[in-house]
């Protein structure tokens, strides 16, 4: 093995380790930032020795015993020795170590919550989860989120500084503040994903890997807390949403919109896998929860196997419980848009004429765009016209601007 | 990225005899391990040979052939999709099938393979992910 394949084969270790280890580290020295540092050390070790030594016939728990030793001369230079050396004692793995699967998954799970703890700023959180669970480094986040290494960099220290000083446990919320607190890991990894997916074809091939690792968190998350619907709701709608990765674009890069997309393309093994989730998330009685009741609204496009197929009513339906769940303008237009297609544009119209005061809608092209095919449907063309038109001048895509101008041209 | 990790056919395999039960405990435990880790798409054993078929082309001939197969080392009796970052993680994976622990002394061998994708994702959203995305912000912009 030469010193690169060793290097490729740390950098696999530690993608599959980190967060094991950092997990392990937290749950001793109850300190996300010194646990990350000791297992960087510990990496660093391996760096140093494996290319010589050859790697480990167990690389995890070399890394593992490799970090706790070196937690253990941290803290007796901290003098804070005596109780803590018991404790790493029991934690130090035997020679050929047996380590306590629950354990280390819980070790994992804590560690989600600190990271997205709430103290933590949005853009703290979604660094430090891609940092400590992602195994990212810091310039793989910097260049996904077109950012400068030391602006993340800092982001980070920042964090676990934040943790450190509001004293937050190292422990999964229970009672009470544990809906709150899973929401907001949940809409870490959920952001995660969303970054990843509406990246532009053109940019740095990161962007769209971190909706793979979005729906590792994702996936991980749901095997750690298997009785949260919300969690299962949230893996449907990543899972059903990566399903058309392959149908969103065409040849030249130009988007495809959902009801025009090619759905042979689509990921049948993704879909299936999401479906499954989405069942699970109803079973354990999720239905009325705002990824779940987005999963399903995704779920109903995935069972049409062709656009003609689509179940409009069930999606108009579902729109409405998540306006009820999440009131926003925008989840109006959609259900605006549903409706139509499930009851005719008269009954859409008078909704997004409503919508049309909303000083958060005024410049959103997609709502004159809709009113636009309304109109057009409806045979008032003039207005439609003036609807596309207005679309057109909104809209910040090219390709889309076209189409419009397109559109407003046939209503002549 | 997609690896299809393909375990390949032994004798014991071909005849149909079952794992023993700890090697079925310790490939539950490894199982167990990928989906906590969040990498394992999907994953089965395959039937013998014995319970398949082949199918011949030969121009617009179509000649159906029953198993079993005689080639034993090139049957798959099993496989795994994973999904990781790199083909060195999908080695590191492998490494880590655990091996019947009352094992024979054969040689197997363990086969990776990447899956063919689209690596990079669309140019713009969809009107329902723009829709999904444009929530998110306005419930995290008071962040």
């Amino acid at each position: 093995m030469t010193a690169s394949d060793t290097h490729r084969t740390i950098d696999a270790v530690w993608r599959i380790e980190s967060a094991k280890i950092i997990g392990a580290l937290t749950r001793v020295v109850r300190d996300v930032g010194l646990a990350e540092e000791l297992a960087q050390d510990a990496l660093v070790t391996a760096l140093e020795q494996w290319p010589e030594a050859g790697v480990p016939k167990n690389p995890g728990a070399w890394l593992m015993t490799i970090a706790k030793r070196r937690a253990i001369d941290r803290l007796r230079r901290e003098k804070n020795l005596e109780r803590k050396q018991e404790e790493l004692g029991r934690e130090l793995p035997p020679e050929e170590p047996g380590v306590e699967p629950d354990e280390v998954n819980d070790d994992v799970l804590r560690l989600m919550f600190t990271a997205c703890h709430p103290v933590l700023s949005t853009e703290a959180r979604v660094a430090l989860t891609l940092r400590l669970l992602g195994g990212l480094a810091t310039d793989e986040i910097a260049r996904a989120y077109l950012v400068s290494e030391p602006t993340v960099a800092q982001r980070i220290v920042r964090a676990k500084r934040t943790l450190a000083k509001a004293k937050v446990p190292f422990e999964v919320p229970s009672g009470d503040e544990l809906a709150p607190r899973l929401a907001s890991v949940l809409e870490v990894v959920y952001l995660i994903f969303n970054e990843g997916y509406s990246a532009t074809a053109g940019d740095d091939w990161m962007r769209p890997a971190l909706c793979e690792d979005a729906l590792r968190l994702g996936r991980t998350l749901a095997a750690l807390a298997p009785k949260e619907p919300e969690v299962h709701g949230l893996v449907a709608l990543m899972e059903i949403q990566a399903s058309r990765a392959r149908a969103r674009t065409g040849r030249d890069g130009s988007p495809i919109l959902l009801l025009e997309q090619n759905r042979a393309l689509w990921d049948r093994l993704l879909i299936g896998r999401g479906l499954r989730a989405l069942a699970l998330a109803e079973e354990l009685g999720g239905l009325r929860a705002p990824y779940t009741v987005q999963a399903a609204i995704a779920a109903c496009h995935a069972r049409a196997a062709t656009p003609e197929d689509t179940d409009w009513i069930r999606i108009a339906a579902l729109y409405e419980v998540l306006a009820q769940l999440m009131p926003s303008p925008v989840v109006e237009l959609n259900r605006a848009v549903a409706l139509s297609m499930a009851f005719g544009p008269e009954a859409a119209l008078g909704l997004v004429d409503e919508l049309a005061d909303e000083p958060s809608m005024r410049q959103y092209h997609l709502l004159p765009s809709v009113r636009g095919d309304l109109l057009a449907k409806l045979d008032r063309h003039a207005e439609a016209r003036a609807e596309f038109e207005r679309a057109a001048a909104l809209t910040r895509n090219a390709r889309e601007r076209d189409l419009l101008l397109k559109r407003a041209a046939e209503c002549s | 990225m997609r690896f299809m990790v393909i375990i390949k056919a032994s004798a014991d395999s071909e005849a149909g005899v079952l794992p023993s039960d700890e090697l079925l405990n310790a490939m539950g435990k490894y199982n167990e391990e990928l989906v906590k880790a969040g990498v394992m798409l999907a994953g089965d054993g395959l039937q013998p040979s014995s319970k398949g078929a082949r199918v011949r082309f030969e121009g617009d001939e179509r000649t159906v052939i029953d198993g079993p197969f005689a080639e034993t080392k090139e049957l798959i009796a099993g496989y795994w999709i994973l999904d990781v970052k790199s083909k060195d993680e999908a080695i590191e994976w492998v490494k880590r099938i655990p091996s019947d622990p009352a094992g024979t002394d054969e040689v197997a061998e363990i086969e990776i393979r990447q899956v063919f994708e689209v690596e990079d994702f669309a140019e713009t959203m969809s009107p329902e992910t723009r829709e999904l995305n444009e929530q998110l912000r306005e419930r995290t912009s008071g962040n």
